[in-house]
């Protein structure tokens, strides 16, 4: 009844999947950082540039940017991430910039809304010691922001994994990309479709679940 | 808030505030300058590819709003289908009877851990095995399935949570005046639920409108990202600038929304009428992923 995977590399469009998702939630994460300390600094550009960014991104389907990736930036304006010819690497870099880009807006707000959960009562007593903007993010708010902002980052996360099968728009060998050819290759719809979603349960379950306890382990108590 | 984090500027702070404006300023036009030599580069900056969108009619009402008219009519029929589908599993899961909390559960969580575009997929091949849905139709039809199986789950979860977050008095003073169950859900907390959930059932149609996209991208659904598409190729490989208007048509509508859903909330918070209990506009992302599998 299985013997139809073995024809299918279901292993390897799984490790795309998860690789996609990895490298990009180490992207969003540092770089939805970056804008959220822009977004909350005393500079006035750096504050209008992560609002507009975050408005402007957060409202385009990822679909329109992973698209725009593939046929914009690399066919049109020929850039390749340093994936020389390989059609294969450079559509996978442009997708993982694609959900890079997409996903710290995301990142962004949810360490925004961690940032607002620290009481005003920490900063105000981080300023009176003297430390300046970047210390008091540094080493006051942003630790604890994290740790409160565990569990809606935790929800990013598995969106992200979701969001990957989105690279299957611009052809990289992942798992939504497979369920495809397989459907129209096999007349086993049902049982396809449950492999594949299985793959995607044992991915996002477990990553709410573990997440989640953790969240709720670290989060501050007050 | 956040102007808690640093003091009222002095003249060194300021002095350092703008030699960052300054450095920030010159990385922005060095980025933007590269992006506009590219695209000079390129030769896609010239007149002609841009034209079709600011002379004449005829891209707008051949291509964009056909397609958005197709965008709009996948995203209206699912939330259209998904708000009840969705209202009745979240008071399913809300049940006092294990035997209809626990399927609900495990379908509102199963279909929130799988992707739309896995849901889409199967759709599309599941209209053309088992019904006799005409080609053209399949593709909408696919769209608006994968659409609704994910939203309702989502909507479920606004629903539950809209509920659990009024005021336990009110459900407590339903039963002491001698409501049964289903009419303390019916008349007392359903109605009141239903306004506090109002901002964040605004914020899950701006997902649904981009998910649609989707469809454009992988199930030839006739829809606006496929518009540009075709748009591109029709008027000369203009890609960058078919784009553009195309992402600005989203962000238009999509900000709308968002704002829709933003004043609704401050609206609905200042209201003295209501318990309080309101639902953020963006609950839906950080909605609470310790409950999952929580049954």
């Amino acid at each position: 009844m299985f013997d139809f995977l073995d024809k299918y590399d279901l292993l390897g469009a799984f490790w795309t999947t998860v690789q996609l998702a990895v490298l990009s939630a180490v992207g969003s994460l540092i770089w939805g950082t970056i804008l959220a300390a822009m977004r909350v600094g005393p500079v006035p550009l750096m504050r209008g540039f992560g609002t507009a960014y975050v408005n402007i991104v957060r409202n385009i389907p990822l679909t329109v940017i992973i698209l725009f990736a593939s046929l914009g930036l690399n066919q049109t304006l020929g850039v390749t991430l340093g994936g020389g010819n390989d059609f294969e690497t450079i559509n996978f870099r442009l997708a993982v910039l694609g959900l890079v880009l997409y996903t710290s807006s995301f990142v962004c707000e949810a360490l925004r809304s961690g940032i607002n959960t620290v009481p005003v009562g920490q900063a105000e007593a981080a300023r009176a010691l003297g430390l300046s903007f970047g210390q008091v993010l540094r080493l006051v708010v942003l630790p604890q922001a994290f740790r409160s902002s565990v569990v809606p980052l935790a929800n990013v996360l598995i969106a992200l994994i979701k969001n990957t099968t989105v690279a299957a728009a611009i052809g990289v060998a992942e798992t939504a990309l497979l369920m495809k050819e397989m459907i129209e290759n096999e007349a086993q719809l049902l049982l396809i479709s449950a492999v594949i979603a299985l793959v995607f349960v044992v991915l996002t379950l477990p990553t709410g679940l573990i997440l989640g306890w953790v969240g709720k382990k670290v989060a501050v108590k007050r | 808030m956040s102007s808690v984090l640093y003091d009222a500027q002095g003249p060194r702070a300021k002095r350092r505030n703008v030699l960052f404006t300054v450095v920030f300023l010159v990385a922005l036009a060095a980025l933007l300058w590269w992006v506009f030599g590219t695209l000079n580069d390129k030769g896609q900056l010239e007149w002609a590819l841009w034209k079709p969108f600011f002379t004449g009619t005829e891209a707008w009402s051949t291509y964009i709003w056909p397609g958005l008219q197709n965008t709009l009519k996948a995203a209206v029929l699912a939330v259209v289908i998904a708000l009840p589908l969705g209202a009745a599993l979240g008071i399913a899961r809300l049940s006092d009877h294990a035997w209809v909390r626990v399927p609900a559960a495990v379908v509102v969580e199963f279909f929130r851990s799988i992707p739309v575009l896995v849901l889409m997929i199967f759709g599309l091949a599941l209209f053309a095995e088992y019904t006799n849905v005409s080609s053209d139709d399949r593709p909408l039809y696919a769209v608006v399935t994968g659409l609704v199986l994910y939203n309702a789950s989502v909507l479920a979860e606004i629903v539950r949570s809209g509920i659990l977050a009024l005021p336990k008095g009110q459900a407590e003073g339903a039963m002491a005046i001698g409501l049964r169950k289903g009419q303390v859900m019916r008349l007392i907390l359903l109605p009141q639920a239903v306004t506090a959930m109002l901002p964040a059932i605004v914020s899950q149609l701006v997902v649904i409108l981009k998910d649609t996209a989707l469809g454009g991208a992988i199930l030839t659904f006739p829809e606006l990202l496929a518009s540009a598409n075709t748009m591109s190729g029709y008027y000369g490989a203009n890609v960058i600038a078919s784009y553009t208007v195309v992402a600005v048509i989203y962000i238009a509508l999509n900000f709308a929304l968002t704002s829709f859903a933003g004043w609704l909330e401050r609206r609905l918070r200042r209201a003295k009428k209501s318990t309080g209990a309101v639902l953020k506009a963006d609950d839906v992302e950080t909605a609470d992923a310790g409950t999952v599998g929580k049954v």
